[in-house]
């Protein structure tokens, strides 16, 4: 398989001979660097790094392969051969992931190099999923497609991608870094809690700048961005991200693990961050970074919109059933007679994010069918086609249960981030896809999720904050308590627009009680809202207050 | 121990020179410290002279001292540190330093090419090393997607790519 059976028209980045050369070449330097661990040229602590950068992770019960999903953007014979993979070399299964990538968690380290060839074949990789280095950069599943966007940011994205691989100064940063980018002023991507934040936007006379936001970020330390400038021009782009690496690889924290994210730079230093970044960024020699538009125009040719046909706006089929799924999963589309539709891979009861080889596989064939071949990764956990047919929407949603796809739940309370918790992960100090799965149980009811309306559960098993719950509306945080999984529950957070770390709300619940918990939320929020508010929107108006009275009240 | 340079060993003609010794005749590596408090004294000197910055020295640091320095030694503490790699390229892209800059401490072959692309010129290997993994780690990947120092052009890759299409 190679790329002359890609779909014609999925827009993803076409690799070229060069990028088809690099990548044999680092597949051939990673398979020297395990010789020579094992030849005892490289010492454990010397290798770890070298693994991690090609996305080879420890858990708790076997090696994990995290593959790169650039920006979130697959076409159906990438997704097919990772269905492969996962049914050769995986127990059956993949997991997609918050940063648009799927993990592979049953790989036995004497069959990576196979699987690594098997990605080659479609263009795919394993490079900088892990490790102190820039990771794989995320933006809008809707990209493309969306009404509201402004700037197309996968062509950014790309130019991001290929400028953060092997760079040789940011392979070794103080830790992790990642970027999102949007180009809608309607932020889909949480771009306040990134390492680095882009809104990608138009100036008055049309011309392409970013806004950039830097020192968000989760885990133990949740912090909203500073935003650095308003305004970089896209030539400086690049130029502009430097400076801003530049002054976190020289004086991001290295000693405290905990403390060198550059969220904690940002936060000591200020304004003195951004006055530093400045300086590095006048007196860099910015001919040298400057992204040409000539660069930009040849890698936008990537993304150009695929061959539309001329149709019109047209009226949902009448099926009761077919209206509910539509309802929470189609969205509006810039071409008249097209839709967007997400692919919940939250079913009840279910493992979030996971699909089977045989899912990856009716996908791909649905996204050859029906939107061009293109598939989207979205960063909570679920699967986009982006341009459909309105016309093929019924058709598609009969091909989507037919392969246990099409849960009606996108947005919904059973709609839950979680990492993978203490079932897989050796950090987790508690478990967290049990609990994604009880809560979706307690609210299997579609009519009741329905009228429980958009509400955002996320779920971590440590303070580490994989499951991002500190920007959920109903935050769950798993933590050991001598000995004894509890769990810590914060309201109130927000990953768009209207960014905002939750509350925590009082004293942990315990395994058992936890569901009971949130079902008291619920009722609370039903008993306090008025028509047209979210669960959120109730949170705001109301307080925490009858929120902790409810939870709280001796009983 | 010995130096590899441009992927040969070669012997180290410099001394690196405690901060109480007396200076010798020839090429001398001393620290940061001494460099300021004996800048005057230095001044004078005819043989060549090199400092050993810190991972955590800001190049703007010993950028007074430069025209006067020979060689710049930056020092990895562990092969996760990764501060000299903007050390060098400091040095040379904002305060245009053509001498030596070398590279110490726990260094693997895996960093070669990423410290040349960032000007490094010399890195100080532990006694009995072989020089052809070394070449090997960094002719591994002849691929570079951005600029770096030293390179034919600015953002090489996407440049060439433009020049391929």
């Amino acid at each position: 398989m190679n790329a002359l059976t890609y779909p014609p028209h999925a827009r993803t980045y076409r690799y070229d001979e060069i990028d088809r050369e690099f990548l044999q070449e680092r597949i051939a330097e990673f398979r020297g660097q395990i010789e020579r661990r094992l030849a005892g040229e490289l010492t454990e602590d010397e290798f770890k790094p070298l693994r991690l950068m090609n996305g080879l992770y420890l858990q708790l019960h076997a090696y994990m392969l995290r593959v790169a999903i650039p920006y979130g953007l697959l076409n159906s014979a990438q997704l097919r051969q990772l269905g492969r993979i996962a049914r050769r070399w995986d127990r059956g299964f993949g997991h997609f992931t918050t940063r648009q990538n799927i993990q592979f968690n049953w790989t036995k380290l004497e069959d990576v190099p196979a699987m690594l060839e098997a990605l080659a074949e479609v263009d795919m990789h394993a490079i900088q999923t892990s490790g102190n280095c820039i990771r794989n950069t995320t933006t809008d599943e809707y990209a493309g497609a969306t009404p509201d966007e402004v700037v197309d940011p996968r062509v950014y994205a790309e130019i991001l991608r290929q400028w953060s691989t092997l760079h040789p100064e940011f392979t070794w940063l103080p830790r992790k870094f990642k970027i999102a980018i949007t180009g809608s002023p309607n932020d889909r991507v949480a771009a306040q809690v990134h390492d680095v934040g882009v809104l990608a936007k138009r100036n008055e006379r049309g011309e392409v700048g970013f806004e950039i936001h830097a020192g968000g970020g989760l885990g133990r330390t949740p912090i909203i961005a500073r935003k650095l400038r308003d305004w970089v021009p896209e030539a400086e782009f690049l130029a502009y991200m430097e400076a801003v690496l530049r002054v976190y690889n020289a004086l991001g924290q290295r000693e405290n693990i905990y403390k060198a994210r550059i969220k904690i730079l940002v936060r000591d230093l200020g304004d003195e961050f951004t006055q530093m970044v400045e300086r590095e960024y006048e007196r860099m020699p910015r001919d040298r970074y400057r992204l040409d538009p000539e660069i930009v125009a040849a890698i936008g040719a990537h993304f150009a919109p695929p061959p539309f046909a001329s149709l019109e706006d047209q009226a949902l089929h009448a099926d009761p059933e077919f209206r509910q799924w539509a309802s929470a999963s189609v969205r509006a589309h810039r071409q008249p007679g097209y839709a967007s539709v997400t692919i919940s891979l939250k079913p009840i009861g279910g493992i979030p994010g996971d699909a089977s080889a045989d899912q990856m596989e009716a996908v791909a064939d649905l996204a050859e069918r029906h939107s061009f071949g293109e598939i989207r990764v979205t960063h909570v956990q679920n699967l986009v086609l982006p341009h459909v047919r309105q016309e093929d929407l019924y058709a598609l949603w009969g091909g989507l249960r037919a392969a246990g796809l099409a849960t009606p739940n996108i947005g919904l309370i059973s709609d839950i981030i979680a990492c993978p918790g203490m079932d897989y992960c050796a950090l987790a100090t508690a478990r967290s896809i049990p609990i994604a799965q009880r809560i979706s149980e307690r609210f299997a009811s579609l009519d009741r999720q329905h009228d429980i309306g958009e509400c955002f559960i996320n779920i971590s098993g440590c303070i580490n904050a994989c499951g991002h719950h500190h920007v959920a509306h109903i935050g769950i945080l798993g933590v050991d308590k001598r000995g004894e999984e509890v769990y810590q529950v914060t309201l109130g957070g927000s990953a768009t627009n209207d960014a905002a770390i939750g509350e925590l709300i009082g004293p942990a619940f315990s395994y058992d009680t936890i569901v009971d918990a949130v079902e008291t939320l619920i009722t609370t929020y039903i008993a306090h809202r008025v028509p047209g508010e979210r669960f959120i929107d109730t949170y705001r108006r109301v307080g925490v207050t009858p929120f902790k009275d409810a939870l709280y009240a001796p009983a | 121990m010995p130096l590899l340079e441009d992927g040969r060993l070669r012997p180290d003609d410099w001394t690196s020179i405690e901060d109480d010794a007396p200076l010798p005749d020839g090429p001398a590596i001393i620290s940061l410290d001494r460099l300021r408090a004996e800048a005057a004294a230095l001044a004078g000197r005819n043989a060549p002279l090199g400092v050993a910055v810190a991972p955590e020295t800001q190049p703007e640091e010993i950028a007074p001292f430069l025209d006067r320095l020979a060689l710049v030694a930056v020092r990895m503490p562990k092969p996760k540190d990764g501060r000299a790699f903007t050390q060098a390229r400091s040095l040379r892209e904002h305060h245009g330093f053509t001498g030596e800059i070398r590279a110490t401490g726990h260094i693997i072959p895996d960093h070669y090419a990423m410290l040349l692309r960032c000007g490094v010129t010399t890195v100080e290997v532990p006694e009995g090393t072989d020089p052809a993994t070394w070449t090997r780690s960094r002719d591994a990947i002849r691929v570079g997607y951005q600029a770096a120092q030293g390179a034919d052009r600015p953002l090489s890759l996407l440049r060439r790519k433009l020049e391929l299409a």
